[in-house]
C-alpha cells in the first residue's frame, strides 16, 4: 500500500539532489551553507516521520537559522533561467508541460479506485494522498516524456530544479512553515481570542450588523490564520449559528457557502497564504514581494462587499 | 469578563507577524518568532512550543510537495518553453483578426480555470506548473505587443502579478461549486455539528452567486488593465 511517505521520499531525494548540486558547484559562494539548507529539507522529507516532535522542531530551527543567515540570498539563478541553446520545437515543450496537470488530474481520480490483492493501492488514511500521488505521477510521466523528446543530459532535471528552487529562495519553505504556525496558533487559543474580538465588535445585533460582522470576521480571521478553513468553524459557532440561524432563522446553507467565500476574500490579501500570494511573486521574480496581493486586493474588497450584500439579501426567510 | 486580558495575550504572535512582514525581515525567521511568542504567551514551555512546531511542520510536509514539479518545469524552461509560450500568443487571434490583449488573454484563462475548478478539476492550473512557464510569458508577450513600445519594468511586473492573480481568483471562486471539494464538506460538517443537516448540493449551489460576481468584478478589472497599459506612462 502506498502512503504519503512514498511521495515524501521522492521529494526528499529531489531536495538531496539539489543539496548535492549546490554543494559540489565550485562557483557557488558559501556552497556548504547553501547546500545545508536543502540537506536539512531532504532529511525532513526522508526521515521526518521517524524523528520525534522535538527533533523535528530542532530541524525547523536549523532551517530557519540557515535561511536567516543568508543561505538563500542572492544566488546565481537570480539572473533568470538560462536558455543556453536554440528553443526546442514548440510541441516537444507544450506536450510534456500539459502532461503534468492532465496526468495529475486523471491519476488523482483513478488511483484511489485501484485495489491490489483486495487492499486499496493508496492508503485511505491521508485525505491529500490521491492529489499528491497524482501530482508525483504527473511529474514522473512528464519528466520521462521531456527527457526522451529533448535528449538533455541526465543531470539536467536536478540542475534545473536547483535553479528554480534557488530563484524562489525562502518562499519555497514559507507555506509549510506558516501551516505549522497555524497549528501553534490554534493550540495557543488565537482562534478563541479572535472570535472574542469579533463578538465584542458587534454593535447592535440587528440583521445587517450580524451578517456584516460574520462576513468581515471570516475575512479578517482568514487574514490572520492564512486559511479560511481555520476561520470557518470558529466564526460559525461564535456568530453564524447562534445569531444568523438561531435568532433570525437564516438558511444555514446560504450562510455557510457565502461565509466561506468571504473567508477566501481574506486569503487573497494575506501574506499568511504564502503559497498563493508570496510564492508566485517569487516564481515570477516580482521586485515587490506583495505584488500579487496588490493585484488581488481590489477584487477581494469588492467581492467581500458583494458577499455581504448577497448574504443579507439571500440568507433570511422572505416575510 | 475581565479574563479577556489573558485571552488576548496569544495574539502577540499576530503582532510579531505584522511588524516582521512590514519591515521585511526574513519571513522564515518572523514566522518562527511568532510561533514562540504566541506559544509562550499562552503558557507553553519553550520545549512544548518547539515540539508543537516540529510536529505541525512534519504533518504539513504535503504543502511543499508542489516543488516536485521543479525538475520537469525547469528542464522545459531551459529548453525554451517560455520563449515558445510567448510566440504562441501571436497565433491566438480574435474573431476580428487582431492580437489578444493582456486582459482578454487573462480573462480567457480565468474563465477556463473557473469552469474546470467548478467541475473538480483544480489540478488543471497552478502557479508553478501553469502560470510561471506558460500563462505569465504569454501575458507578457501580449503586453509587449500592445504597449508603446514595450512594457516598462513596472508594467511587466504588473502583468505578471495579474497572471498569478487570475489563477488564484478563478480557482478560489470556482472550486466551491464542486460538491466534493474540501470546503463544501467542511461547511457541511460544521453545520451538522451545530444541529443543521444541509445537503452538499445546496451549499455548492449557493456558491454560484459569488462565483458570478467574482467573474464580473475580476473580468472588468482585467479589461481595465488593458487601458492602463495602453496609456503612455512617463
Amino acid at each position: 500500500m502506498i502512503t504519503l511517505d512514498a511521495v515524501y521520499a521522492l521529494a526528499g531525494l529531489l531536495f538531496m539532489g539539489v543539496a548535492l548540486a549546490v554543494g559540489l558547484d565550485p562557483q557557488e559562494r558559501r556552497g556548504l551553507v547553501r547546500a545545508g539548507f536543502y540537506f536539512l529539507l531532504a532529511v525532513s522529507f526522508l526521515l521526518g516521520g521517524q524523528l520525534g516532535d522535538a527533533a523535528n522542531g530542532a530541524l525547523v530551527l536549523g532551517l530557519v537559522a540557515l535561511a536567516a543567515g543568508g543561505a538563500l540570498d542572492g544566488t546565481e539563478s537570480d539572473r533568470g533561467p538560462r536558455t543556453d541553446y536554440q528553443p526546442a520545437p514548440a510541441w516537444k515543450l507544450f506536450v510534456p508541460a500539459l502532461t503534468i496537470p492532465v496526468v495529475a488530474m486523471a491519476a488523482s481520480l483513478v488511483l484511489p479506485q485501484i485495489r491490489v490483492g483486495g487492499a486499496p493501492l493508496l492508503s485511505p488514511v491521508a485525505k491529500s494522498l490521491p492529489a499528491m500521488a497524482g501530482l508525483a505521477l504527473g511529474v514522473l510521466v512528464a519528466l520521462g516524456l521531456a527527457m526522451s523528446l529533448l535528449r538533455r543530459p541526465l543531470t539536467d532535471p536536478v540542475q534545473s530544479a536547483r535553479g528554480l528552487m534557488q530563484a524562489v529562495g525562502w518562499a519555497a519553505l514559507l507555506p509549510q512553515l506558516l501551516a505549522a504556525l497555524g497549528a501553534v496558533f490554534a493550540l495557543s487559543g488565537v482562534g478563541t481570542a479572535v472570535s472574542h474580538l469579533a463578538a465584542a465588535a458587534l454593535p447592535s445585533p440587528d440583521r445587517f450588523s450580524v451578517v456584516l460582522v460574520y462576513c468581515l470576521g471570516m475575512a479578517l480571521f482568514t487574514v490572520v490564520m492564512g486559511n479560511a478553513f481555520a476561520a470557518f468553524p470558529v466564526m460559525t459557532a461564535g456568530i453564524g449559528l447562534p445569531l444568523i440561524v438561531g435568532r433570525y432563522h437564516g438558511d444555514p446553507a446560504v450562510m455557510g457557502a457565502i461565509g466561506m467565500l468571504s473567508g477566501f476574500c481574506g486569503t487573497l490579501v494575506t501574506p499568511m497564504a504564502a503559497n498563493f500570494n508570496l510564492v508566485p511573486a517569487a516564481l515570477l521574480q516580482l521586485r515587490d514581494r506583495y505584488g500579487v496581493i496588490r493585484a488581488q486586493a481590489p477584487t477581494a474588497a469588492l467581492l467581500l462587499a458583494g458577499n455581504t450584500a448577497l448574504m443579507y439579501f439571500l440568507v433570511f426567510p422572505k416575510p | 469578563m475581565h479574563a479577556h486580558g489573558t485571552d488576548l495575550l496569544p495574539l502577540i504572535g499576530v503582532g510579531v507577524l505584522v511588524v516582521g512582514f512590514m519591515v521585511r525581515l526574513n519571513p522564515l525567521a518572523v514566522v518562527a518568532a511568532a510561533a514562540f511568542a504566541t506559544g509562550l504567551a499562552a503558557g507553553l514551555s519553550p520545549l512544548q512550543v518547539l515540539s508543537a512546531l516540529g510536529k505541525a511542520f512534519n504533518d504539513n510536509r504535503y504543502v511543499s510537495l508542489i516543488w516536485l514539479v521543479t525538475p520537469v518545469v525547469g528542464v522545459l524552461e531551459r529548453a525554451g518553453l517560455r520563449d515558445r509560450a510567448r510566440e504562441a500568443v501571436a497565433r491566438f487571434r480574435r474573431p476580428g483578426g487582431g492580437l489578444l490583449s493582456v486582459g482578454q488573454l487573462l480573462l480567457s484563462y480565468f474563465v477556463l480555470r473557473q469552469i474546470t475548478a467548478a467541475l473538480g478539476l483544480t489540478a488543471l492550473g497552478g502557479q508553478a506548473q501553469m502560470v510561471r512557464p506558460l500563462i505569465a510569458p504569454m501575458a507578457e508577450a501580449a503586453g509587449d505587443a500592445q504597449a508603446q513600445p514595450r512594457l516598462t519594468p513596472d508594467q511587466r511586473d504588473l502583468v505578471r502579478a495579474h497572471a498569478a492573480a487570475s489563477d488564484n481568483v478563478a480557482v478560489f471562486f470556482g472550486e466551491d461549486i464542486f460538491i466534493a471539494f474540501g470546503s463544501v464538506l467542511l461547511i457541511r460538517g460544521v453545520l451538522a455539528g451545530g444541529g443543521h443537516e444541509v445537503s452538499p448540493l445546496s451549499i455548492s449551489l449557493w456558491a454560484l452567486p459569488t462565483a458570478g460576481l467574482a467573474l464580473l468584478i475580476h473580468g472588468v478589472r482585467l479589461l481595465r488593465l488593458d487601458r492602463r497599459l495602453r496609456r503612455a506612462d512617463p
